[in-house]
């Protein structure tokens, strides 16, 4: 069956200035699908530069990949035309991270939701149109004569942010892409949020990509994982088993320097070597070496390949040379839907 | 040696914000002791109050906003009374803010060793120069940046080494009483750790008094020793921070706790129900009476006193009126 979405080897490269050589890599050589009958919630997680927001918007059609390519139903997204763009653009819906900077301040919330109403013509009557809004607000756990007839600036950071998973919703999307939706809400209120997008992956059928830093929230929403650094995957799978039991160096880092909201779990088992530093531009081998406690002469050669640890997760790490080498392109094995 | 004087008292603080729409009282009348190397995270949701409480202790609230009374003792020295080119003396060296997003308020013309120079010079500036230079590269070193750093531009640095330039400049003339806002709530996970650790090791070499304000408790549950939680301008508890965690008294701080994602709940979201009150229109009584799942008749009259409890921990609730009993003593007659 034509998964709903896949990435086929996509890397991302941008270079600096027109004549200058230096380049990033974004992501690197990256694949993952999603299926079309099984609804999942998958984290990309990473720090900051990892290369999540990259996929993020090459997923969304904003910029396009170097190399490789991203299938939506099988075709690809950047020759999609007429119709069938237009239904990619009802069907792939996004949250982003600020909800105090996604809003037109002139518009209330009325104008807000029912924009995507007529633009993809969803309802015939002001009347179907209104109930439209009103299902897809008490989705999220907001109340429309609360929201309703309201200006953004008259709305609490958490009620915007849920807000905008209501707009998603109302389109009845196949795929929705999460950037951050709750970094920049209150800890009390992150429950709510995350609660309404578990909701429309249950009860709506809505596969969803959620990127983060916050393992945390990642490990309460998601089925799966794959983590980023500097736009390569190091390590992915099942999240129960990569968030307890993590594998690769710099999960362990990531995993250990979450402050625990426990006052009998100590962050900072692990050491961390190297501070931020310059990154060299040229890097033949792993890209965690320089911080990596457990460097080996091999790792600064080549960059390891994916070993498959577990039945449901793969690291990319020569600790793990005895196991099977996972293809790049085989990725979507280890991941759980 | 346990410090038997407070460093740091705030009494009755109060400030209001003056808008169109209502005088909102956005600080209510709010105490605070802290003893020298003591960090107490002060905690809330946003509106609260925490920044507010912060700004006003700094005297750094703005129009429409006033400070309406209350002191604020560094020693024995009252704030809230010294005139203003005092005030500015004050700040840094007895008392310094980083705020919210410090990283951006560097300014990004100048490079990081003039930004430190100026905040130097502006309170002793009879300082010789290699002096000046000397107490800069200690600075830094003591937030473990090199002394490069001090030659660069803040657009040569990353969100974490800028960050600790803050600290450093924070640090530059030994307060007594540090105020952190929200200082990592731009950072990833690892670098938040480097930052909070080099936090920790620079106040304990200080000996200073620390409040880290912020909404991450896991942050608070590895960094601080008593944990302040606000609610619309007030405290509702204050108790050490493994109290708070295993043994949260105000329903309101339990609702906080209950909240929180931790790896043996997976699964389970627990949101606050209802919203954070307006501060224009508070409710009566107890502000949190509308949204408490213990809530009596007489939360919606009466505004409950921040009380010490028996243990040494206070608590602002209804509940708690009469000192709770220990399991290990004998019942007695509560008698008021």
């Amino acid at each position: 069956m034509t998964p709903l979405l896949e990435f086929r080897n996509v890397t991302k490269i941008y270079s600096k200035g027109l004549l200058s050589r230096a380049t990033t890599v974004a992501l690197d050589d990256v694949s993952l699908r999603i299926e079309d009958d099984q609804p999942t919630i998958m984290t990309v997680a990473g720090e900051s530069g990892s290369g999540k927001t990259t996929l993020a918007m090459l997923l969304l059609g904003f910029i396009s990949p170097t190399h490789g390519q991203i299938l939506y139903k099988g075709k690809d997204i950047a020759k999609l035309q007429g119709e069938e763009r237009l239904a990619f653009r009802r069907e792939v819906q996004a949250v982003f991270q600020d909800p105090f900077a996604v809003f037109n301040p002139f518009y209330t919330v009325d104008h807000l939701l029912s924009v995507p109403i007529e633009k993809f013509k969803l309802a015939r009557s002001k009347r179907e149109a209104r109930d439209k809004m009103e299902e897809a607000l008490n989705a999220v756990g907001l109340r429309p004569e609360d929201v309703l007839g309201r200006f953004p600036h008259q709305l609490s950071g958490g009620q915007r942010q849920r807000i905008n998973v209501a707009r998603a919703l109302l389109l009845k999307p196949r795929l929705l892409v999460a950037d951050e939706p709750v970094s920049m809400v209150d800890a009390s209120l992150r429950a709510t949020i995350l609660e309404s997008l578990r909701r429309m992956n249950r009860e709506y059928g809505v596969s969803i990509i959620y990127i983060t830093h916050d393992l945390t929230t990642a490990y309460h929403v998601a089925n799966s994982i794959i983590v980023l650094y500097r736009g390569s995957v190091m390590e992915a799978g099942d999240i129960d088993r990569v968030i307890r039991d993590p594998q690769h160096p710099y999960t362990k880092l990531l995993i250990d320097s979450i402050p625990w909201p426990d006052v009998n779990r100590r962050w900072g088992q692990t050491e961390i070597k190297a501070r931020e530093q310059d990154h060299g531009s040229v890097e033949t081998g792993c890209k965690f070496a320089s911080r990596c406690p457990f460097v080996m002469e091999a790792c600064r050669k080549a960059p390891p390949p994916l070993y498959q640890v577990a039945a449901q997760q793969a690291a990319a790490c020569y600790l793990y040379e005895k196991q099977p080498v996972l293809a790049r392109e085989q990725l979507s094995q280890v991941l759980p839907v | 040696m346990t410090p038997t004087k407070p460093v740091l008292r705030v009494i009755d603080l109060q400030v209001s914000y003056y808008t169109e729409a209502g005088r909102a009282l956005a600080l209510d009348r709010v105490s605070l002791e802290l003893y020298p190397g003591e960090k107490l995270g002060m905690v809330g949701e946003s509106g609260c109050g925490k920044s507010t409480m912060a700004l006003a202790m700094m005297r750094m609230i703005k129009p429409p906003g006033r400070i309406e009374g209350g002191q604020v003792f560094i020693d024995d020295v009252d704030l809230m009374t010294l005139p203003e080119a005092k005030m500015r003396k004050a700040r840094l060296s007895l008392i310094s803010y980083i705020p919210q997003g410090a990283m951006n308020s560097l300014n990004p013309v100048l490079r990081i060793e003039a930004q430190m120079r100026d905040a130097i010079k502006e309170h002793l500036p009879t300082m010789r120069d290699a002096e000046v230079q000397a107490r800069i590269y200690e600075a830094l070193e003591s937030v473990e940046l090199r002394r490069e750093v001090a030659r660069m531009y803040p657009h040569e640095l990353s969100g974490g080494m800028k960050q600790r330039v803050c600290i450093a400049i924070g640090i530059l003339l030994g307060p007594k009483v540090i105020i952190a806002d929200e200082p990592t709530s731009a950072l990833d996970v690892v670098t938040q750790r480097q930052v909070m650790e080099t936090l920790d090791r620079v106040q304990k070499q200080l000996g200073a008094a620390m409040i880290l304000i912020g909404h991450d408790m896991g942050l608070m549950a590895q960094f601080v020793d008593k944990v302040a939680v606000m609610y619309a301008g007030k405290f509702t508890e204050i108790s050490p921070v493994r109290d708070i965690f295993t043994n949260p008294l105000h329903p309101y701080a339990r609702a906080l706790i209950e909240s929180l994602p931790t790896l043996n709940n997976k699964g389970v979201f627990k949101g606050i129900p209802g919203l954070a009150p307006s501060l224009i229109n508070r409710p009566s009584g107890c502000a949190f009476h509308p949204r408490c799942s213990e809530a009596m008749e007489i939360c919606r009259t009466v505004t409950p006193a921040l009380i010490e409890q028996r243990d040494g921990r206070r608590v602002a609730c209804h509940l708690y009126d009469q000192p709770i009993r220990r399991a290990d003593e004998p019942a007695m007659v509560a008698s008021r």
